[in-house]
């Protein structure tokens, strides 16, 4: 009895229970339900182009987003909508924007692969693969220029590394480190396949880290599962990186548990019982089951945050339903910064 | 006034601009070291040091992303190709990164990138090396494409250019970088885009050019004039996009008839777009079809007779004008 009792107060005071990790299963469960109603809105037709969904993948958005400071740069892929949520996007105006109404984060004019929230440190949002790297070195040398002490990270997937731009990034990225003007974390998101293109059919030389290695830029590889190791790492990443100015890369072996966009329903490229098996390595289930051994977390707590959590979902859609179209004028304005009125259509004259 | 070449006058209006503010900065191959394949950035290292005056490798699609990406946070990137062929290697940085992240961002971003260099064909460089791209970049919505034809155009426009919210594509004529001509010594002097201007007043041909064939028109100009007592009304577009047609509305109401001369090819080129847009807005004041003058179209070759006869001359020109005057033979 004594015994358990000592074994309970140091869980109390274990880090691994401090509340932020219940903060961020609660994230990593409203991204899910998030992500799960996005899918349900795209095959009623409510959401149009494409839609990448993050399932299976949560862990390494919410981990390595939760270590930054306020002020920091987030770049991604258009694999984009749980970094928007996990740097603290409004899910009404993410949910907007997929459905292009005139309340989404760009008023409607992006869409899924190009969410930007700049005032939370999202600068998109990217729909050109691997395109979005060499812009996110720049960002990094822009950082550092402005003397400011803050630091960029740039998501992309292993696909993403058999483009020209990709290399053309780390080496500049490399090459500006060694000036400490380059204060990057590159975070490969893993998940095997570019496309439906299996690792060992893209890529010559499947370890990704060896690769990034050869512009000299450190890497690491982490179970990008397991939130626990993701936010290990991303902690004393992000504080070396901020201090040296030097770029690092944490390759993160992830899964993603739907297909690649909402119309790869068939998904001819991997056998059912591979993401089944994957399935059984699911985020949220690793972070719920931990916190529940070591911190005591029960059934009804996980209950409360995911009726939570289906509720901003749920609210998302409403809103983004109820909201009104951009406004027609839209159509003209931010392409570029000073524009004169509407050109009117011959049509409308007649 | 001072009088100044093309090429000091580009190099005065960054020196001016990176002396005026901070955050603007040059990037491009072998612009340091070695003090630029043109020499336009030479001495820039030594006063400005390597933060902004950056020696990149040969990567175009890495330096002009990093750019747009610098640009997106605040700084004002100049990026130098060394010549402007080779922009095409970053045109997905350009044409679907600088010029369109404002709009799918919904004005989150200014985007306050420069991407200059040389362009143009005479000088036997080839197939590779010989182009002109203010088509290409023209056609993109998002991005202004500059191509000055004098000095004090090419010293004001940039500083414009560097002063400004958004892409600039600033095509630089090669062939006219000795050039000499006026340039005003005031720092605060910028030229705005979007204001097409008349280069000489007459009253029988407009013709409308930009660049390096502003200065070939000009010349065919004086030459009709005291030959053939033939007046052309000259106008010089200045900037393809934004595109001020205005000035050119306003002359084809005068002189009825208009010639188009550009350097590159002529099938989607500007000209075309130039001769179209005369077409829609003044068909009932047309006494001739609008004709165009263009280089020929295949990829440029290297012999020198042939180079000749694939870019546009004098006599192409003067036989425009006379054709749209029903005065050829």
């Amino acid at each position: 009895m004594a015994k358990a009792k000592k074994e309970s107060s140091s869980a109390v005071a274990d880090p691994a229970c401090a509340p932020e990790w219940t903060e961020l299963l609660e994230q990593m469960l409203t991204i899910r339900r998030f992500e799960e109603a996005t899918e349900r809105e795209f095959r009623k037709g409510k959401i149009g182009g494409y839609l990448h969904v993050y399932i299976g993948q949560e862990a390494i958005a919410s981990g390595i987003v939760s270590a930054l400071n306020e002020g920091d740069a987030v770049f991604c892929g258009y694999r984009d909508h749980a970094q928007a949520l996990s740097l603290g996007s409004e899910p009404n105006a993410v949910m907007a924007e997929l459905f292009g109404k005139g309340t989404g984060l760009s008023r409607g004019k992006g869409g899924s692969m190009h969410l930007f929230d700049v005032g939370h440190g999202l600068y998109g949002g990217y729909g050109i693969v691997g395109g979005h790297l060499p812009l996110a070195v720049g960002a990094a040398y822009a950082q550092r220029y402005q003397g400011t002490d803050r630091i960029t990270v740039c998501y992309f997937g292993d696909g993403a590394m058999n483009i020209g731009s990709f290399h053309e990034a780390m080496n500049m990225a490399g090459l500006w480190g060694h000036q400490g003007m380059c204060p990057i974390i590159f975070v490969i998101e893993n998940n095997g396949y570019a496309m439906g293109t299996k690792l060992d059919r893209h890529s010559a030389l499947t370890d990704l880290s060896a690769r990034v290695h050869a512009y000299d830029i450190p890497t690491e590889k982490v179970d990008g599962q397991d939130i626990f190791a993701v936010r290990g790492v991303a902690d004393r990443v992000v504080a070396q990186v901020r201090e040296t100015g030097k770029p690092y890369c944490i390759e993160a072996i992830t899964y993603r548990f739907s297909g690649h966009g909402a119309a790869d329903v068939l998904q001819p490229y991997r056998p059912k019982d591979e993401v089944e098996r994957h399935r059984q390595r699911d985020p949220i289930t690793i972070l719920r089951n931990r916190l529940g051994e070591i911190c005591g977390l029960t059934d009804d707590d996980v209950k409360a945050m995911d009726e939570r959590a289906t509720t901003i979902a749920a609210n998302a859609v409403k809103f983004a339903e109820e909201s009104p179209l951009p406004d027609p004028e839209e159509l003209f304005t931010d392409v570029v910064a000073e524009h004169g009125p509407r050109p009117v259509r011959e049509s409308e004259t007649e | 006034m001072t009088e100044k070449s093309y090429r000091d006058a580009i190099r005065d209006a960054m020196m001016e601009e990176m002396d005026r503010d901070p955050n603007v900065l040059i990037m491009g191959e072998d612009i340091g070291v070695y003090e630029g394949t043109f020499r336009i950035t030479a001495g820039m290292l030594k006063k400005y040091g390597p933060k902004r005056i950056i020696d990149t490798p040969i990567a175009e699609a890495g330096m002009v992303g990093t750019a747009v990406g610098m640009a997106m946070l605040g700084l004002r990137p100049i990026v130098e190709m060394m010549t402007i062929n080779f922009s095409i290697v970053a045109a997905d940085q350009i044409v679907n990164h600088a010029a369109k992240v404002r709009y799918f961002s919904g004005g989150q971003v200014d985007v306050p990138v420069i991407v200059r260099g040389p362009q143009g064909a005479g000088v036997q460089l080839s197939a590779q090396h010989s182009q002109s791209l203010e088509s290409f970049y023209g056609h993109f919505p998002g991005m202004h494409v500059v191509a000055p034809a004098t000095p004090a155009d090419a010293k004001g426009l940039l500083k414009t250019a560097i002063r400004g919210k958004d892409p600039v594509l600033f095509l630089e004529s090669a062939a006219l970088y000795g050039m000499k001509g006026e340039v005003p010594d005031d720092p605060e002097f910028t030229v705005p885009f979007g204001k097409s201007r008349v280069a000489r007043e007459g009253k029988d041909v407009t013709v409308v050019s930009y660049s390096r064939m502003l200065q070939l028109s000009l010349a065919v100009a004086d030459k009709l004039s005291k030959e053939e007592g033939i007046e052309c009304e000259v106008i010089d577009l200045r900037s393809l996009r934004p595109l001020d047609m205005d000035p050119v509305f306003a002359s084809v109401s005068k002189t009825h008839r208009a010639v188009v001369v550009q350097e590159q090819w002529k099938p989607y080129g500007a000209a075309a777009e130039i001769s179209a847009s005369i077409m829609e807005a003044m068909f009932d004041e047309l006494d001739a079809p609008v004709a165009r003058v263009t280089g020929e179209d295949v990829p440029m070759p290297y012999a020198r007779n042939l180079e000749l006869l694939a870019t546009p001359h004098e006599p192409e020109i003067i036989h425009a004008v006379k054709k749209v005057m029903y005065a050829n033979g």
